[in-house]
């Protein structure tokens, strides 16, 4: 499409191929997962970013629905795991002796 | 002219992406990755969608961009503060050991000492001196 692009477009394709990497590793290592939810959150992101520099490379805007699509269903994605976090608690209150102890946990 | 304007708004949104992707794995807590990944990831993602809208002269094409980043602008927030509160209400919240002050704990526990007891709140010892904290506990008049 763009006769002058293939420079920047390549920096930046490995500038978001580097912030794919350091994403991946905080989902990877990340302690809660509260902390995986936003670095997924942020790869929706970078995938939309990608996509749209796709679209600029190639010229074909058809890809330019696919990021939309994408966006959306990533906040659908991020809400529901949102209630999710927020229905499954972690440690339970102290002075609250739990009735069911939880299995997957120190007694 | 609008070649070189796509170019300039591709790389810098391909450098706050990446910058947020920093933070990411940088920052030491919860909030500090969602407001590394929030802001500075929406922005570098609205700048390359920018691109596209200037690049391509077609005004479908550009209305579609414009749509995208909107719906990013307006959902990024929402998504941040669902996670963070959920991250709050489930007890998984660790902050950084450096964490000055707290607004979130102080307000719960504000409204939880308004709810059980008629009285003014009772002063946390940590939070004693907190002048905020002092105008919330003198706030309306407590509900019978």
């Amino acid at each position: 499409m763009l006769s002058l692009l293939p420079w920047p477009a390549l920096v930046a394709f490995v500038l978001l191929g580097l912030a794919f990497v350091l994403v991946f590793i905080r989902l990877v290592r990340g302690p809660s997962l509260p902390d995986r939810v936003v670095a997924l959150d942020m790869v929706a992101f970078l995938a939309v970013a990608t996509i749209a520099l796709w679209t600029l490379v190639t010229g074909v805007t058809a890809y330019l629905d696919a990021a939309l699509v994408l966006a959306l269903i990533a906040f659908l994605a991020t809400v529901a795991f949102g209630r999710f976090i927020e229905e499954t608690p972690v440690a339970p209150p102290a002075d609250v002796p739990s009735a069911a102890p939880d299995p997957t946990r120190d007694p | 002219m609008t070649e070189i304007l796509a170019s300039a708004l591709i790389l810098a949104g391909a450098g706050f992406v990446l910058i947020a992707a920093i933070g990411v794995v940088r920052m030491p807590d919860l909030p500090m990755r969602m407001h590394a990944a929030t802001k500075a990831g929406t922005l570098g993602a609205g700048l390359i969608l920018l691109a596209v809208a200037v690049a391509f002269a077609d005004p479908g094409v550009t209305v579609r961009a414009l749509a995208t980043i909107a719906f990013l602008f307006l959902t990024a927030p929402i998504s941040a503060h669902v996670v963070g509160r959920a991250a709050a209400a489930s007890g998984a919240l660790k902050l950084w050991a450096g964490t000055q002050m707290n607004d979130l704990t102080r307000d719960l526990d504000v409204a939880a000492s308004r709810a059980v007891t008629a009285d003014p709140a009772p002063v946390d010892p940590d939070l004693a001196g907190h002048a905020p904290l002092a105008d919330a506990a003198e706030g309306p008049a407590p509900r019978p």
